[in-house]
């Protein structure tokens, strides 16, 4: 299951890599999209795969009863998440607004902001 | 629970909130500044309780460490979370001038103290994924702050910002994960332990390498800084200052922590790459602030160069050198933010930052320009400043070590920053400007110019201090290195326990 899982996350991580290789920066932005599920997958494993209960104590009981999954990780995982989501919808809207303002996606026609050019 | 570590996180995130409600009233700003006059007073409670007691910690909820959230205080994030109050307190004011109606009924005053509860945050907490909560909220203040108003090089600018410090974001995460995977803990003092016990060294240096690009990024160092010099002069002044202040003094402050609790086992690996990066650094920054023609890109620049110093402290891992590094640290915002307020001065009385648009400051604004001569003078390291003895200490320290090029280079690289001070110099406050303009203090509105000219003197007048008195900031400096360095009182603190 682990094997499966890490090239699962190979998988992700090289078409990421790929796809933020592009000069369009909304490809670049899916790119980042997929990478960063990659590292939710990559904490996901870090945190072991068992095959164990719910981590959920029994009514009067003090510790949870046989082998129970390891709650942590999902913890960070669901944080990340959210977190994730809340930049990805910001810098969704930046792109958007960026081509509705220079009117390109392409990241080499973005010079604005940068000296002008004097060795043309 | 001691709550004078929660106030500095609390005390902005409330006043986030109400200035937020007010935006679209005058009132906003003044909650805006109360607020971090707030700050300023539990930065300096907390300040005061930490040289009494050494190390405080507060356990969030009662959790006891390693298993909730811990929020601790040392010398050195004491002395970072008083610098914030300080230049939040001066951004604020200096905003009151610079910043237009329009971006302040866009929130720029929430926006602002969001970042400081990031910035507060990172320097306050005791646990790894935790930081990393706040390096988030920093970043989408910032992310905020940088693109506000939406003009079009702001847009340019901001998308390249905000790319490669997400990139940034995801592999601190990714190290994250495996260090959790092989320690099982992210409490920072306990992983100061736990590191010990892994039997796969190799893995962790693998990680120890993910932290480093990913806080190397934060702290724009060589070579992964292209995103600094895209962004930092595009959004309004006040912006520009505390980011150059504080920003990537996050990223430094989070590689001297991690490097010294945590990733201590591999320094002859380790410490030697941050060694050679950080000497790259300092050229290559200095080189490129030569290059740039525009006052405040030369500055951007700067910011690399300087940032190549202190981590130069911290790669010698001597007493000496993190003595430098804390030092500089501090010396630096001071410095760094002043130069950026004198700059938005510059443009409002001239009209422009390009070098080659304006002039005429010296002969009818003389006291914009003895100001802005402090801290550029300081920065480049000149006595009797607080620059001097930051970059002696850490030259000091690699002198000790026989490392007689890289001291040398930290020298040089002293000249070259006063080269491109003079450059501004030469072109900004020596000739007449060229549109025959005569751009006078004078011709700013009373109330506008004391809100610009109080913060830049306040900071000038800090660095003269340090500079002048440095006995006791460097000693206590010393003892934040002596903490650093052997973290007993830290992890006795956090976890409770005798290491």
């Amino acid at each position: 299951m682990e094997l499966l899982l890490a090239i699962t996350i190979g998988i992700v991580v090289a078409t990421s890599v790929y796809l933020m290789l592009d000069r369009n920066v909304l490809r670049f932005l899916f790119g980042l999209v997929l990478l960063s599920n990659a590292v939710n997958l990559v904490i996901f494993a870090a945190g072991r795969l068992t095959a164990g209960a719910p981590p959920l104590i029994a009514d009067g009981a003090y510790a949870p009863d046989g082998q129970i999954a390891n709650a942590l990780p999902q913890a960070l995982v669901l944080t990340a998440i959210v977190i994730g989501f809340g930049l990805l919808a910001f810098t969704l809207a930046l792109v958007y607004r960026t081509y509705k303002s220079l009117g390109t996606v392409n990241s080499d026609e973005m010079r604005l902001a940068e000296p002008e050019d004097t060795h043309k | 629970m001691s709550w004078l570590l929660v106030y500095p996180i609390i005390i902005p995130m409330m006043t986030a909130v109400a200035s937020y409600l007010f935006r679209r009233s005058p009132a906003g700003r003044w909650i805006s500044l109360a607020g971090t006059g707030a700050l300023l007073l539990a930065s300096g409670l907390l300040m005061a309780n930490v040289l009494q007691q050494g190390v405080i910690a507060a356990q969030m909820s009662n959790w006891d460490a390693p298993f909730g959230i811990t929020l601790v205080a040392d010398y050195l994030s004491a002395v970072m979370v008083v610098i914030t109050a300080i230049t939040g307190f001066a951004t604020v004011v200096y905003s009151l001038a610079e910043i237009p109606r329009r971006l302040e009924q866009l929130g720029f005053h929430a926006l602002l103290q969001v970042l400081l509860v990031g910035v507060c945050g990172a320097f306050l907490t005791g646990d790894l994924f935790n930081l990393y909560v706040w390096f988030e909220v920093m970043l989408i203040a910032s992310f905020g702050l940088l693109v506000l108003g939406g003009s079009r090089e702001q847009l340019d600018g901001g998308i390249k910002y905000v790319t490669l410090n997400l990139i940034s974001t995801i592999m601190f995460l990714t190290g994250i994960g495996l260090l959790y995977g092989i320690t099982g803990t992210l409490n920072m003092a306990d992983l100061h332990l736990a590191v010990r016990e892994v039997e796969n060294t190799g893995l962790l240096t693998t990680i120890a390498v993910m932290f480093m690009v990913a806080f190397g990024v934060k702290a724009a160092m060589f070579p992964l800084f292209f995103w600094l010099p895209a962004s930092y002069h595009t959004p309004p002044v006040a912006v520009s200052a505390i980011f150059a202040g504080l920003l990537t003094k996050v990223g430094v402050y989070a590689l001297i922590r991690a490097f010294t609790l945590i990733f201590d086992q591999d320094i002859g690996f380790t410490h030697t790459i941050l060694l050679w990066l950080s000497v790259i650094t300092m050229v290559t920054g200095v080189l490129g602030a030569a290059a740039m023609n525009d006052f405040r890109r030369i500055l951007s620049f700067h910011i690399i160069s300087q940032i190549g110093y202190m981590i130069l402290g911290l790669a010698l891992y001597t007493p000496l050198g993190l003595m430098g590094a804390v030092f500089y640290l501090v010396h630096h915002i001071i410095v760094k933010a002043n130069l950026f307020f004198v700059a938005g001065v510059a443009k409002r009385i001239a009209g422009s930052t390009e070098l080659s648009r304006i002039g005429g400051l010296y002969a009818h604004a003389p006291l914009l320009a003895f100001l802005f001569l402090i801290p550029a003078f300081s920065l480049a390291g000149f006595p009797p400043l607080s620059g001097f003895w930051a970059k002696f200490i850490v030259v000091k320290a690699a002198l000790d070590l026989d490392m007689w090029v890289v001291a040398g280079l930290g020298l040089a690289v002293g000249l070259l920053t006063i080269f491109s001070m003079t450059k501004i110099w030469g072109a900004a406050f020596w000739p007449d400007h060229p549109d025959g303009i005569k751009p006078r203090l004078s011709d700013i509105p009373v109330g506008h110019r004391l809100a610009l000219m109080l913060p830049i003197a306040t900071l000038a007048a800090m660095t003269c201090v340090i500079g002048i008195f440095p006995e006791p900031f460097v000693q206590f400096a010393e003892t934040a290195a002596g903490q650093l360095l052997n973290p007993s009182a830290y992890l006795e603190t956090v976890l409770g326990v005798q290491p």
